[in-house]
């Protein structure tokens, strides 16, 4: 089955500079601030802010732990010159390796968290002083598998990659003349050494892509994926995975009590008289 | 096998001939401020004056473009009576004195019900109000829970001859403009709040190859003109694509506004072209609106 995840380029740019610029500007803003990992997302999240607000309206930030890649801050680098950024670095070590200290038995994965909220507290912060909008970099793929901190590297204020594919994020990398050496790269949150996306997942994004297209946009059931050749054991795990993340795409229920209540009948678009 | 006898509303006139006419049509892709009527109606009479400028004799305006579209809990704040003591109509009706207009905005009536509504006016009167019948309540829109539909789909004759009013989901059902033809409309005049979605590797949005494909249908289904305004900008994650369009009774297109942009897009619609078009392709002549009317019913009372 041939599952065609290609987008026009010239069009997603369009829109998505196009939905920065809108909804930074209508709140009384007109700047915009990224976290800067050297990754994928985060380059094409600060070019589309490039378009939109101009170069000197964007607000990079590094802000590497002591064991994280040099590679990351080098590649960050790199697109703070290609696009003429501003740009900030902040080590987040400091700010970190106490509450490690606390307990030395944490976890990888617990740490991992822990960095991605110290760097969520330095954009917001940093937001504050250079009066701009946090911008996310969260994908498609990864906010559907729940392969994301939430209060961490989720949290922003806009995002306008949520609703493209890993796969396709990287084509939009492509036009936006990413250099080649961070869109071959493997995807990684280099929150300890050796970490990658697809060795975490035990899968690809090419695979996972395909598979969440159909689930998603094609509204495909479960057996009709296995019909369109996919292996039950993989479908099945995805499908476990959307199901159990569900809650980290939502803000957290409100317990209703009166007539009226925030979340389920009090409804007014964040652009509200914007 | 009775043939269908429709009245027939154009612009005959006793020696037969028709009237030599055209309308140029400007079609007003705004962006508006979600809830901020004052701000929207200020837009209005700055498009319109740019659209006098240019000798429009008749301007389209998107759907809801008085209110913003995802209005949500803003709806019983931002309803308008379409009469000459409301602030906001009253200076729309007044430049209607120059040129015809065809408006969006949210109707209340006596019983506070709350309806999409797009308003004629012209000569500084209210020639028609059409409430939007279909209410996507499905995937990402949810107007079925803030509005009541409305319950009547009439053409009206105006200075041009006769129009037809549809809002967005109205024309993707094909019975509203099917009913407009019957009832003489001649041109059929759509607006929109279309939120663009279905991107592929195409050079245009499903959303957009959607609407322009049954609009051209439409044009030449029916051999009228079918004129659609569909607004720009965005409302929290959801883009408005534009890209207004008109086209003939051949289904030529004769006009498109750029996509995503603000824009007065203008044309002139040569109203003697129905009578060409009709002449070589004969379907309004041909059409068995009894024979529908009998099926209707026979399926209906299964």
């Amino acid at each position: 089955m041939n599952i065609d995840l290609s987008i026009n380029t010239d069009l997603a740019r369009k829109i998505l500079a196009g939905f920065l610029k809108s909804e930074i500007t209508r709140v009384g803003y007109s700047r915009a601030v990224i976290n800067l990992s050297g990754g994928l997302d985060s380059a094409v999240s600060c070019a589309l802010a490039v378009e939109a607000v101009g170069a000197e309206n964007v607000l990079a930030l590094r802000l590497p732990y002591k064991t994280s890649s040099p590679d990351s801050l080098e590649h960050a680098q790199w697109l703070v010159d290609q696009f003429k950024v501003r740009c900030e670095t902040v080590e987040i070590t400091d700010m970190v390796e106490p509450l490690f200290r606390l307990d030395p038995e944490m976890s990888k994965s617990r740490r991992g968290n822990v960095m991605a909220r110290a760097r969520m507290i330095v954009l917001y912060d940093r937001s504050e002083v250079f009066k701009a909008l946090p911008i996310g970099t969260s994908n498609k793929t990864e906010i559907l598998l729940g392969y994301t901190t939430m209060w961490g590297d989720m949290a922003s204020a806009l995002n306008p990659l949520g609703d493209l594919y890993k796969t396709q994020v990287r084509q939009l990398a492509r036009a936006l003349n990413i250099p080649q050496p961070i869109i071959d790269k493997p995807p990684s949150a280099d929150l300890w050494a050796g970490q990658t996306d697809e060795g975490e997942l035990g899968f690809t994004y090419d695979e996972v892509d395909k598979l969440l297209y159909l689930l998603v946009d094609k509204r495909y059931t479960v057996q009709d994926c296995i019909e369109a050749g996919f292996d039950k054991a993989f479908v099945d795990k995805v499908v476990g995975r959307v199901q159990r993340s569900q809650f980290k795409r939502m803000m957290p229920p409100v317990a209703k009590l009166s007539n009226r209540t925030v979340g389920y009948d009090f409804l007014y678009l964040r652009d509200w008289g914007t | 096998m009775r043939l269908l006898a429709v009245e027939y509303h154009g612009r005959l006139n006793f020696s037969g001939k028709i009237q030599t006419m055209q309308i140029n049509l400007a079609l007003a892709q705004i962006a508006t401020k979600l809830g901020d009527v004052q701000c929207n109606l200020e837009k209005h009479l700055d498009f319109i004056k740019q659209a006098k400028a240019q000798k429009a004799d008749l301007v389209v305006f998107p759907e809801l473009s008085l209110t913003g579209y995802v209005l949500q809990d803003l709806v019983p704040t931002v309803a308008h009576k379409p009469v000459d003591d409301d602030p906001i109509f009253q200076p729309l009706l007044k430049a209607s004195q120059n040129l015809d207009l065809v408006v969006g905005f949210v109707d209340e009536d006596p019983g506070h019900r709350f309806y999409i509504s797009s308003a004629y006016l012209s000569g500084g009167r209210v020639l028609h109000v059409h409430h939007k019948i279909y209410l996507p309540t499905y995937g990402l829109f949810d107007e079925g829970r803030f509005f009541a539909h409305g319950d009547s789909i009439r053409a009206f004759d105006t200075r041009f001859g006769r129009v037809g009013l549809l809002i967005c989901e109205d024309f993707w059902h094909a019975s509203p403009p099917y009913l407009l033809w019957l009832d003489g409309a001649d041109i059929l005049i759509f607006s929109s709040a279309s939120p663009g979605r279905g991107l592929n590797a195409h050079d245009k949005l499903e959303s957009a190859w959607w609407v322009e494909n049954v609009n051209q249908s439409y044009a030449n289904l029916f051999s009228s003109f079918v004129v659609h305004s569909n607004r720009v900008g965005f409302e929290d994650g959801l883009n408005f694509w534009g890209g207004a369009t008109a086209y003939d009774p051949n289904g030529e297109r004769i006009a498109h506004g750029p996509y995503f942009e603000e824009a007065l897009t203008m044309t002139t619609l040569d109203l003697n072209q129905l009578r060409r078009t009709r002449s070589r392709l004969p379907l309004m002549r041909d059409e068995r609106a009894y024979l529908v009317q009998r099926e209707l019913n026979r399926i209906l009372s299964k």
